[in-house]
């Protein structure tokens, strides 16, 4: 019975995961794209909550960041996009390292209330800076030419390129928590003095962790932009901060990908039931509630609970149950 | 006369415009530093529901014409229970874990509530006269003071001073403090622990949707009137520390006049300044001015 579900697990992945390619003759490419963007984003937030314990309140400031200086560098200046992707993603890294500074000063519910009050700040940035165009937005940018080869004008190209881009970026992320790297993290998450005590240094691991987790985040801020041909305010607000701590939460904090379960669901929701308006929100808001109620495991973090409960002999299990929601790496 | 190339009139006019907003921030910090205090939970909804307070009482002048006063009496109850019953069937079955699950649980209702008075208003802001009382100004003779904003300054301080006295100075104060300091210790000396909790938060939403009330003739009233104000409130928090009262009242109002006086000297940063008064405290002095770390 076990083994039987978990192979129809494993299938049911791989069959999604060969699925991808030919999205774009399914559905709308662009909603495709934003749901690659935010799985990237949830992904890479998850880098500090679920790996680090660490809760930033403000991961939309470096979203926004990378998609107005990605905006900027094609619009303004005329760059090709592989450099201002990359751009982006270096600008989200530096500010990522620059707020993870501040904020690792103070711990827990301090750090989450810093990270939001200086994304607060970044968004105030851009609202009165003059090239983001306040309320409108950056608007019209162009998407240009990928290495002077690849016309990113076509959904279908920029498609393959945004796939090949999220897929880096997830494998990347993936590397990162299975690393000694990833080991310090989960060391500092799980005991904070104990590492000190074993001599990392633990704010300069902190800090790291915070510029990765918002360098990639960057990445799909980036992406993001070239997409929608749009920088906006929605992108540095706090509820972007919100919503991608409920994409993680939603999709499984403890496991690596599960937070891309959560971005397709939180997408979703908003492209199908855009019309609903406001009452989105409300919707969104309960699944919030009923996620850190009944749900903390989230959907991945539920399913690898499930397999790992009828093995009652696996090292970790007693562990797991101990700390719940915290230890799985799927 | 001229203070650095401003006119005495401005300036005054700017300080004290700070002031009232020092006062809300006030208001709003002392509720949840009580919150926080007992529950261990930082209660984002904290804005949302100094918000539906102006909207209940928005909504009170409109269908049942309730005067100000009377609004400013009942609207805090109104909310407070709502709050109470939040805490009894929500709130109340997370204490046992991470403080940071409060916020989230908070911050979806901050979703619920804004979402729903923007099904059912609108985004855009509604006026909401202020009471015929306290129309019109005072000419102080070096400055003009609108009565409605002395006012305001006027019951924060109040306020502030009568929840210190309840709380320093009153038996319940004593078990509150008591209950703070060792819940479990309190419990086995026979009060009830669990019902302060719940009056507890009652009361910092009430504050928190008196402070709406106190708002709406100055703001306009709409359903993000609360979130922007919050997060200020926040940083403020991070500044002055959860454990002090008399610590975060002072700093709210030293905020909100730092806040008045840069909209004087350099407007653009007026609503980045308490930010950055954050980061450079946090480089300075990490525990904070009031320094006592609580996580």
């Amino acid at each position: 019975m076990l083994v039987l579900l978990k192979r129809s697990l494993i299938l049911a992945v791989v069959a999604a995961l060969l699925a991808v390619p030919l999205m774009p003759h399914f559905i709308y490419p662009v909603f495709a794209m934003k749901v690659m963007c935010f799985a990237l984003f949830a992904c890479a937030y998850n880098l500090l909550l679920g790996h680090t314990g660490i809760v930033s309140f403000g991961h939309a400031a470096f979203f926004g960041t990378a998609a107005y200086v990605t905006g900027y560098a094609m619009r303004e200046l005329g760059l090709p996009p592989e450099i201002s992707i990359a751009a982006g993603v270096i600008g989200s890294a530096g500010l990522g390292a620059a707020i993870g500074a501040l904020a690792i000063r103070r711990q827990g519910i301090y750090l989450a209330m810093i990270t939001l009050a200086l994304a607060q700040l970044v968004y105030f940035v851009f609202l009165q800076a003059e090239f983001t165009g306040a309320e409108d937005g950056m608007q019209e940018i162009p998407r240009g030419v990928l290495f002077g080869l690849i016309d990113l004008r076509s959904d279908f190209n920029l498609f393959y390129v945004v796939m090949a881009l999220t897929g880096a970026g997830l494998w990347l992320v993936y590397r990162i928590v299975n690393s000694p790297f990833g080991e310090v993290l989960r060391a500092i998450r799980e005991h904070e003095p104990r590492a000190r005590s074993l001599g990392y240094a633990i704010e300069k691991y902190k800090i790291l962790a915070f510029a990765l987790s918002a360098g990639l985040s960057g990445l799909a801020g980036s992406l993001k932009c070239i997409v929608f041909q749009l920088a906006s305010l929605t992108d540095v607000h706090w509820h972007m901060s919100g919503e991608v701590i409920l994409m993680t939460l939603l999709g499984g904090m403890p496991t690596v990908f599960g937070p891309a379960i959560g971005a397709i669901l939180v997408s979703a929701l908003h492209h199908y039931f855009d019309a609903l308006g406001a009452w989105v929100t409300i919707v969104i808001g309960l699944i919030f509630i009923l996620c850190v109620l009944v749900f903390r495991r989230g959907v991945a973090g539920q399913l690898h609970h499930m397999l790992q409960e009828r093995r009652p002999t696996a090292p970790s299990a007693e562990r797991r149950n101990l700390k719940e929601g915290q230890h799985a790496q799927v | 006369m001229e203070i650095f190339g401003v006119p005495l009139q401005a300036f005054l006019g700017q300080i004290i415009l700070g002031l009232v907003n020092g006062a809300f921030y006030a208001v709003l910090s002392l509720g949840l530093a009580i919150i926080f205090g007992l529950l261990r939970i930082v209660n984002f909804a904290h804005g949302a529901f100094f918000m539906a307070g102006a909207f209940v009482a928005f909504i009170l002048g409109r269908h049942l014409n309730l005067g100000y006063w009377s609004s400013l009496l009942t609207v805090p109850v109104v909310v407070g229970l709502f709050g109470v019953l939040f805490e009894r069937l929500f709130l109340r079955r997370i204490y046992g874990l991470d403080p940071i699950y409060g916020l989230l649980l908070t911050f979806g209702l901050v979703l619920v509530i804004e979402g729903g008075f923007r099904v059912a208003f609108g985004s855009s802001g509604h006026p909401f006269p202020s009471p015929p009382e306290l129309r019109g100004v005072w000419n102080l003779g070096f400055m003009v003071l609108p009565v409605y904003r002395a006012f305001v300054i006027g019951v924060a301080i109040v306020v502030c001073l009568a929840t210190w006295f309840i709380i320093e100075k009153t038996q319940v104060g004593a078990y509150l403090r008591a209950a703070t300091e060792r819940p479990d210790l309190t419990r086995a000396f026979g009060i009830n622990v669990p019902l302060l909790l719940t009056l507890t938060y009652g009361s910092g939403v009430g504050l928190a949707a008196f402070a709406g009330v106190l708002a709406a003739p100055i703001q306009h009233v709409y359903p993000s009137m609360g979130s922007d104000l919050v997060i200020v409130v926040f940083a403020i928090v991070v500044i002055g520390g959860l454990g002090s009262i008399m610590g975060s009242a002072i700093t709210s109002l030293g905020l909100g006049v730092i806040e008045g006086l840069t909209k004087v000297y350099y407007s653009q940063a007026s609503t980045t300044v308490v930010f950055l008064v954050m980061a450079l405290v946090l480089l300075l002095r990490p525990a904070g001015l009031f320094g006592r770390e609580e996580t």
